[in-house]
């Protein structure tokens, strides 16, 4: 049945349109005004009238990102430590998935209870005893804090996401690895591993982003200049030079860019795990 | 295969799951479920972890949250600050995925457009709070357009002025949070079966009624259930505000979280803090236990 034409047809269409508009200005225009004041000069930032486009476009905040090393190791550090916590949590998570999927056995239910309910524990109240531990076992302000903290609050997710992903893999595969006489263990290596490729990605891009987004730990359990991440780092860049926003934005835009990046190379991924806290 | 290889397999079957699910049960259970029994136990003691001293000290800890002012006004601040949050996350959601979801537009420029509206989402809280505090700054940007509109006569330093500031944080946050429902909700659209909008059409029925009659219902399990979640995690922001107002001013901003971490690393007192981390746990809980019984009823 395709409807004809009519006017009021055609002016719903046009105030869809309008409507598409502006949602665009409210999502984008942030965004926009941080790429575009990453290219101002800090004068111009705050010219009246406002310039949408930089008048006299430089470079100038990004080289002294860049050029400095001390702003160097907070993006080490950032990646650095999501990679670590990544490839920890992704094998971890692997095998707890395997073993959700593919046996029954008793307090399977009741586990996969406790490990759903753990993705709503709040950061702030792990944090103190976080800290009693830290500084009781001398590992405060070292990549080892940061990496054990951050793999409790990845791995539930992990888990969860990769258990989902595993069963959607048919059973005989397993099964004929077992008629063979092959373990559990073979099966999950030669055959489970090399097919779930897009679900271990999955996990992985969305691991990643949780440490990369990590705040509150990073904050609290590190201490020098040489430990800290980007979050971090722009806060401090915020205290110390109040006024340089361009060099702000800047140091913002690099920060963003591997979240960008995945995010455009493998949208299908990153949804996945974007929407994993809503899937049972 | 004999009888001794096959009972063998048995037990290997019996025992395999609980060694590949080991490395996760010791991290959650060492690093998880301990450290919440040792935060209660730290919010009964005299003075924890720094200058030690683990006394039994009885509820003081927890009189001295309930009989601090700031406690609730953090409490309630936390409660608007997520409670509209969810609101308008959810209101503009729904209208973003019902725009992109319609047969009006051309399909290159809904994918274009759906990309640019998820982008929110991409940025880490600081980050959100930076871009916000450039615009949001009395000089900025956003004051310089409202100025020019005519809609306020003078500056508003949106951050730094105890009335306009809490709706401020709020607003930013709503600006980064939509996309989570937008997302879900665009999904929930695509799964509803198109008989049921061909047969409302045959009976006449108007978009709205189609709207309230089909669509809403259909999508009620995920808005119920995305809203439960985005209202637990909502509740613990703590980057976003840290970095607009830290709290202030004059703790108009305060967060429950905002509260716990000046107590523990301000303060320095990390049994009153306790105290406070576990009238969070306990809020968390109860809403994931809400959360969880939805789940299964479903």
């Amino acid at each position: 049945m395709r409807k004809r034409h009519t006017t009021k047809d055609r002016l719903i269409t046009v105030a869809l349109h309008i409507a598409l508009v502006a949602g665009l200005f409210f999502a984008a225009f942030p965004i926009y005004w941080m790429l575009s004041s990453s290219f101002k000069s800090n004068t111009e930032i705050f010219a009246l009238p406002p310039t949408i486009l930089p008048k006299a476009f430089t470079l100038e905040a990004y080289a002294a990102i860049l050029g400095d090393p001390v702003k160097l190791r907070f993006f080490f550090n950032s990646y650095f430590v999501a990679f670590a916590v990544t490839v920890l949590t992704v094998l971890i998570a692997l095998l707890a998935a395997y073993g959700f999927s593919r046996f029954n056995f008793r307090g399977k239910g009741s586990l996969n209870t406790l490990i759903i309910s753990t993705q709503t524990i709040p950061p702030i109240t792990l944090l103190i005893p976080f800290f009693g531990l830290v500084v009781s076992y001398r590992i405060f302000d070292t990549y080892t804090a940061l990496i054990l903290t951050y793999l409790v609050f990845t791995l539930p997710y992990a888990i969860l996401l990769m258990t989902g992903y595993l069963n959607t893999l048919p059973r005989d595969l397993d099964e004929a690895v077992a008629v063979d006489g092959g373990t559990s263990w073979t099966a999950l290596w030669r055959v489970i591993v090399p097919i779930s490729l897009p679900g271990i990605v999955a996990t992985s891009v969305y691991t990643f982003l949780l440490c990369w987004n990590e705040f509150l730990f990073a904050l609290t359990l590190t201490k020098s200049t040489s430990m800290r991440t980007v979050p971090i780092g722009i806060q401090l860049l915020m205290g110390q030079h109040a006024f340089e926003w361009n060099q702000m934005m800047a140091m913002s835009v690099l920060g963003s860019l591997p979240l960008l990046l995945i995010y455009l190379i493998a949208q299908r991924f990153f949804l996945a795990g974007m929407t994993a806290g809503s899937v049972k | 295969m004999t009888r001794q290889k096959r009972s063998r397999h048995r037990l290997k079957r019996t025992v395999a799951p609980y060694l590949y699910l080991s490395p996760s049960l010791v991290i959650i259970g060492l690093l998880m479920l301990l450290p919440m029994v040792t935060v209660i136990s730290y919010s009964f003691q005299n003075s924890a972890v720094l200058r030690r001293d683990s006394s039994f000290a009885g509820l003081k800890h927890y009189q001295a949250i309930f009989a601090d002012p700031v406690f609730w006004a953090s409490l309630w601040h936390t409660l608007y600050f997520t409670c509209m949050s969810v609101i308008f996350h959810m209101t503009i959601g729904m209208i973003f995925a019902l725009m992109l979801n319609s047969d009006r537009i051309n399909p290159t420029l809904r994918n274009i457009l759906r990309v640019l509206y998820i982008l929110p989402w991409l940025f880490t809280a600081v980050i959100i709070a930076v871009i916000w505090r450039l615009l949001l700054e009395p000089n900025g940007v956003v004051n310089s357009i409202l100025m020019q509109l005519g809609i306020i006569g003078s500056k508003i330093e949106w951050f730094s002025s105890p009335e306009t500031a809490l709706h401020a944080v709020t607003f930013a946050n709503i600006w980064a949070g939509y996309p989570l429902f937008m997302v879900s909700l665009l999904a929930g659209l695509q799964g509803i079966p198109k008989d049921f909008y061909e047969a409302a059409d045959i009976d006449g029925a108007k978009a709205y009624q189609k709207l309230i009659f089909i669509t809403i219902p259909q999508l009620m399990p995920i808005i119920i259930s995305i809203s439960l979640l985005d209202f637990i995690w909502t509740m613990q922001v703590f980057p976003l505000i840290w970095i607009t107002t830290g709290g202030g001013p004059i703790y108009s901003t305060e967060v429950l979280s905002t509260y716990t971490y000046k107590l523990a690393f301000s303060s320095y007192n990390l049994s009153q803090a306790s105290a406070s981390a576990v009238v969070i746990l306990l809020i968390s809980l109860g809403l994931t236990l809400f959360y969880i019984r939805y789940q299964k009823a479903r």
